[in-house]
C-alpha cells in the first residue's frame, strides 16, 4: 500500500475518531454526573441530523443547519430530560436501560412518521466541498478535514469548560460528591438539565456533520452510540481525556483494520477470501480491543469509578 | 398457594388452552403465534435467570439467541446441501435432527457466554452492561461481515428439521415441543432459585461482601448463571430459527437484546413467570396495534415507559400485588 | 504467652495524603478479647478491612494461624477460619432471616454448586442454620424477612451467620450499636461465654460494654495505635486521656 493511501486512512481514522468523540463526550458527562445510564444518546445524534437535513433543505445554508442540530437535540435533549430522564436518576440500571431503550422507540418512529422511511441527504456546501492539498502532497476532502479540525476544537473547548468555569466545578463536584453540590447551593435539577442538554447538543452536531457524509436516515444513531460505548469502556467512564484517547484509539482501529487486514491477509491467501476474511475480522477488531483492555485494566485507561 | 402461584398456573393453562381451541377450530396462524410466544419466553427465562437472580443487566443476550439460531441454521444447511461442515481435523457433518442441533446450540451458545461472562463480569454495574452490549454487536457485524452463511442476507432452510417419532411440519405438534421444553425450563429455573446455589446467587446479587465473607466467591456464581443463561437463550434462539426456517444477523440485533428484557419488565422482573406474561403480552400488543397503525413502536414505546415508570412489578407484580419472594 | 491467633505486623495504608494506618501492629490470643477503640476516622474500619481481606497493605503483614495471609483474598481467609460480622448490616436483606444463617452454613459447609435440590431440605446444614439462630435467641424469627428485622435484631442475626463458620476467630465491627441497653446487656453476656470458643476482635464504641468484657484495649488515634493494654492499663493511661477519653487532666 502506498504511503499516501495510508495517511489518507490515518486521517480517515482520525476524522472517524473525533466524531466518536462528540457522541461519546455527552455520554460518558451524563454518566459521570448523574449516574446514568442513556441508550437514547444515539437518537440525539439522529435529531440533530435530521434537524440539520430540514434546515438546509429550507433555507439552502449549511451554517444554519449546523446551528439547527446543535438547537434541535439540546432541545430534544431538554425536554426528555425534564420529562423522563429526571425519574430515572434514583432508579437501578436495569431502570434506565428500560426507559430509554423505550425512548429510542418512540424517537425512532416519530421520524419515521415525520420524515418517512427513505434516507434525506444533506449536501456540503461549495465553500467545503473538495480537496484540498496538504503538504507531501497528499490530497484530502475538506470537509473531512474540518470534522477533525471542529472536533479538536470542541475537545479544547470541552476542557476548558470543566477545568475553568463555574459551571465546570459543579460539573466536577458532582462526579466526585452528589451530595456535596447540594450543600453547596448549587441547582441540581438546573444543572443536570444543562449537563443532558450539552450532551445531547454535542450528539447532534456530530450527527449533523456525519449526515452530510453519509445519508440521514432513522437508526443511524445506534452504531454510532455503540461504538461510544465501546470508547467509554476503554477509556474508562466519566473522563474527558480518556474519551478523547478511546475515541481515536478506536476510530483508528476501525478504519486502519478494515485496510490492513485484508491487505495483511492477502500475503497468504487468495484474493477474494482475503477481502472476505479481512473485513470480516477487521468488524471485530475493536472489540478485541476492548477486551484486552477490560483484562489489564477492567476499569478503562483513564476511569476510577466501576 | 399464593397468588402468584395460581396466576403462573393459569398462564401455563391458557398458553396450552389457545393453540389447542386453535387446532380444534383449525386456525393454525394462532398455532404458530402461541409457538411463538413459548420460544420467546424460553428466551426470557434465560435472561430472567441471570437478570433476575444473578442481578446481571446483560444487554447482549442477543448473541446467544443468534448463536443459537446460526447453529440450526449452519447445520441444517449442509444437511440441505449435503456437504459436509467441515473436514478437518475430522469430518463433521450437517444435520437436520433437532435433538442434535438442540445440543449443539446448547454448547455453543454456553462456551460463548462462558467467554463473554469471563471478560464482562470482570466489571459491574454500567460497564457490564456496555460490554455485554458491544460483544453482542461484536457477533452481528461478524455475521453480517462473514459471507459464508449468507451474510446480511441470512439463511433459508426450506423443511422443518425433524423430531424422532413427531411431524415437526405439524403445528402443533412443533408447539407441543416448544411447549414440553418451555414447562421443563421453568421447572428447572424454580428449582434453580431454591438450590443451594440459587441461595448463593441471590445473595450476592444483594450483598456481594456477605457472600465473600461466607467464604464463596461471587464472580464464580455469576459466570455460572451466565453460562446457564445463554445456553437456555441459545437453545431459545435454535427453536426461534426453527419456526421460521430462517436465520439471519437481525437475531443477533441490539433490538432483539432490548426486546427480550422488554418480556421480562413487562411481564415483572425476577418473576418465575415473568417472561411468558411478557412474551405473550409482546405477540398481542403487536397482532392488534401493528394492525392499526405502522407506527406502532410508538405505543409500545410509550407502554414500556408507563411500565418502568410507574408500575414496575409488571404484569404478574400488579396482578399479583404482593413482593417477589425468593424462597 | 499462648501464640497469637491473628496478628497484624507493622501495617500501613494511605489514600492519597490520608494515612489511614500507620504503622500498626496488635494482636490476638486464644481465649481473649481485643477491643480495638478510637475516635470517629481514626481507621478502625480500614484496619478491620486489612485483616479481613477487602483491602490490600502498602506494607506490613498479616499473619493468621501461624500463615501469612496478606496477600489472600477475603474469600480464603473467610475459608481459614476468620469470622466477621459488619458495622452496618449487610444482610441479604430481601431473604427471611433463616437463609441468611443457611448462606453463612453453606459457605462453610456445603457445596454451593448444586442447582437442583432445595437447599432448605439439606437438614445438615439446616440444623447448623437453627442452632446459630437459637443462640442468638432470634429462633422465633426465622421465616421473617431480614427487612422486617429490628436494627437490634439485625445485628444479632450479624452474629448468628458469623457463628455459622465455626470460626477460629471473630472480628466484630460495633456489634452493639443501635441495639438498645438490654440488648446490649445479653449481648455482652452472650460474647462473654463465645471468647472461649474463638478469640474477638472488637471494635466497639459501647464503653460499658469494652470495659466489661475486653482483656485488652488498643486504642487507634489518626491511624496510630498509641496504646495497648489492659482495661486498667488503658484507664490509667494520660496518652489516652488525652487523646480520646477527653479528659482535660
Amino acid at each position: 500500500m502506498s504511503l499516501l493511501l495510508f495517511v489518507e486512512q490515518l486521517l480517515n481514522g482520525l476524522q472517524f475518531g473525533m466524531t466518536l468523540f462528540l457522541t461519546a463526550a455527552g455520554l460518558t458527562l451524563v454518566f459521570g454526573v448523574m449516574g446514568l445510564i442513556n441508550l437514547a444518546h444515539g437518537s440525539l445524534f439522529m435529531v440533530g441530523a435530521f434537524a440539520a437535513a430540514a434546515v438546509s433543505a429550507a433555507t439552502g445554508s449549511f451554517l444554519l443547519a449546523m446551528a439547527a442540530s446543535i438547537a434541535a437535540a439540546a432541545a430534544a435533549g431538554a425536554l426528555v430530560e425534564v420529562v423522563v430522564i429526571r425519574r430515572l436518576y434514583r432508579r437501578d440500571h436495569l431502570d434506565q436501560v428500560l426507559a430509554t431503550f423505550a425512548l429510542i422507540m418512540i424517537f425512532s418512529e416519530a421520524t419515521r412518521w415525520l420524515f418517512g422511511s427513505f434516507p434525506l441527504y444533506l449536501n456540503i456546501p461549495t465553500y467545503l466541498s473538495g480537496p484540498v492539498t496538504l503538504p507531501g502532497g497528499i490530497e484530502y476532502p475538506l470537509y473531512r478535514l474540518t470534522i477533525i479540525a471542529v472536533g479538536l476544537l470542541i475537545a479544547i473547548g470541552l476542557f476548558l469548560l470543566i477545568s475553568r468555569t463555574r459551571l465546570g466545578i459543579q460539573i466536577r463536584a458532582g462526579e466526585s460528591d452528589r451530595e456535596m453540590i447540594a450543600a453547596l447551593g448549587i441547582d441540581i435539577s438546573k444543572l443536570y438539565t444543562i449537563v443532558f442538554a450539552l450532551g445531547a447538543a454535542l450528539a447532534g452536531l456530530a450527527g449533523a456533520m456525519i449526515g452530510a457524509i453519509q445519508s440521514v436516515q432513522v437508526g443511524m444513531g445506534e452504531p454510532v452510540l455503540i461504538l461510544a460505548f465501546v470508547v467509554i469502556v476503554i477509556g474508562g467512564i466519566g473522563s474527558i481525556k480518556g474519551v478523547l484517547i478511546g475515541s481515536i484509539l478506536v476510530g483508528m482501529t476501525n478504519t486502519m483494520g478494515g485496510v490492513l487486514l485484508p491487505a495483511f491477509l492477502r500475503l497468504f491467501m487468495e484474493n477474494s477470501a482475503a477481502t472476505a476474511a479481512g473485513s470480516a475480522l477487521a468488524t471485530m477488531l475493536i472489540y478485541i480491543l476492548m477486551a484486552l483492555v477490560l483484562i489489564v485494566k477492567p476499569t478503562g485507561l483513564y476511569g476510577a469509578r466501576t | 398457594m399464593t397468588r402468584e402461584t395460581v396466576i403462573n398456573g393459569l398462564l401455563a393453562l391458557l398458553l396450552l388452552g389457545v393453540p389447542l381451541w386453535a387446532y380444534l377450530a383449525d386456525e393454525p396462524f394462532l398455532i404458530t403465534l402461541a409457538t411463538k410466544v413459548a420460544i420467546l419466553a424460553l428466551a426470557g427465562v434465560g435472561l430472567n435467570i441471570a437478570l433476575g437472580q444473578g442481578g446481571l443487566v446483560s444487554l447482549g443476550h442477543a448473541a446467544f439467541f443468534g448463536i443459537g439460531g446460526y447453529a440450526m441454521g449452519i447445520l441444517a444447511s449442509h444437511a440441505q446441501s449435503y456437504t459436509p461442515l467441515a473436514e478437518w481435523p475430522w469430518t463433521i457433518e450437517g444435520s437436520n435432527s433437532m435433538p442434535v442441533i438442540w445440543i449443539t446450540a446448547v454448547v455453543t451458545s454456553a462456551l460463548a457466554a462462558l467467554v463473554i461472562g469471563a471478560l464482562s463480569l470482570r466489571t459491574s454495574g454500567v460497564y457490564f452492561i456496555m460490554i455485554t452490549l458491544a460483544f453482542g454487536q461484536m457477533l452481528y457485524y461478524f455475521a453480517i461481515s462473514w459471507p459464508a452463511y449468507g451474510g446480511e442476507d441470512g439463511l433459508s432452510i426450506y423443511v422443518r428439521n425433524g423430531f424422532p417419532g413427531l411431524n415437526t411440519l405439524d403445528p402443533i405438534q412443533f408447539f407441543a415441543i416448544t411447549y414440553v421444553i418451555l414447562i421443563a425450563t421453568l421447572f428447572f429455573a424454580a428449582r434453580l432459585t431454591r438450590s443451594p446455589f440459587g441461595l448463593a446467587l441471590n445473595a450476592a446479587r444483594q450483598t456481594s461482601e456477605r457472600v465473600e465473607t461466607v467464604g464463596i466467591v461471587p464472580y464464580q456464581l455469576r459466570l455460572t448463571v451466565f453460562v446457564i443463561s445463554g445456553a437456555i437463550t441459545g437453545l431459545a434462539g435454535a427453536l426461534f430459527a426453527d419456526l421460521n426456517r430462517f436465520v439471519s444477523p437481525s437475531m443477533l440485533s441490539w433490538h432483539t437484546s432490548g426486546e427480550l428484557m422488554i418480556f421480562i419488565i413487562l411481564g415483572g422482573t425476577a418473576r418465575l413467570f415473568g417472561p411468558l406474561a411478557g412474551a405473550a403480552a409482546f405477540i398481542v400488543l403487536e397482532q392488534m396495534l401493528g394492525g392499526l397503525s405502522d407506527y406502532w413502536h410508538i405505543h409500545l414505546g410509550l407502554l414500556l415507559l408507563v411500565v418502568v415508570l410507574f408500575a414496575r412489578g409488571g404484569i404478574i407484580g400488579t396482578l399479583a400485588g404482593e413482593e417477589v419472594r425468593h424462597d | 504467652m499462648t501464640d497469637p491467633i491473628l496478628s497484624v505486623h507493622n501495617i500501613n495504608k494511605s489514600f492519597g495524603a490520608l494515612k489511614a494506618s500507620q504503622d500498626v501492629s496488635l494482636d490476638l490470643r486464644p481465649g481473649e478479647i481485643h477491643a480495638l477503640i478510637g475516635p470517629n476516622g481514626a481507621g478502625k474500619s480500614t484496619l478491620i478491612k486489612q485483616i479481613a481481606g477487602g483491602l490490600r497493605p502498602d506494607s506490613g503483614m498479616v499473619r493468621f494461624l501461624n500463615q501469612d495471609v496478606t496477600h489472600l483474598n477475603t474469600v480464603k481467609r473467610a475459608r481459614m477460619g476468620l469470622g466477621r460480622t459488619f458495622q452496618i448490616s449487610s444482610l441479604a436483606m430481601e431473604d427471611t432471616v433463616l437463609q441468611n444463617v443457611m448462606l453463612g452454613a453453606l459457605g462453610a459447609h456445603g457445596r454451593t454448586f448444586r442447582f437442583w435440590r432445595p437447599v432448605l431440605r439439606d437438614k445438615a446444614l439446616r440444623e447448623i442454620a437453627e442452632a446459630a439462630l437459637a443462640r442468638v435467641n432470634l429462633s422465633d424469627r426465622a421465616s421473617f424477612r431480614t427487612s422486617d428485622l429490628s436494627h437490634g435484631q439485625r445485628r444479632q442475626l450479624e452474629v448468628a451467620v458469623a457463628l455459622t463458620l465455626s470460626p477460629r476467630v471473630f472480628i466484630m465491627d460495633e456489634p452493639m450499636a443501635g441495639l438498645g441497653a438490654s440488648g446490649s446487656v445479653s449481648l455482652t453476656a452472650f460474647l462473654d461465654e463465645l471468647r472461649h470458643e474463638a478469640p474477638i476482635l472488637l471494635v466497639e464504641h459501647d464503653m460499658d460494654a469494652v470495659f466489661a468484657l475486653a482483656d485488652r484495649i488498643s486504642v487507634l488515634v489518626y491511624g496510630q495505635v498509641i496504646a495497648t493494654g489492659t482495661v486498667d492499663e488503658i484507664r490509667a493511661n494520660p496518652e489516652v486521656r488525652r487523646a480520646y477519653l477527653g479528659d482535660e487532666t
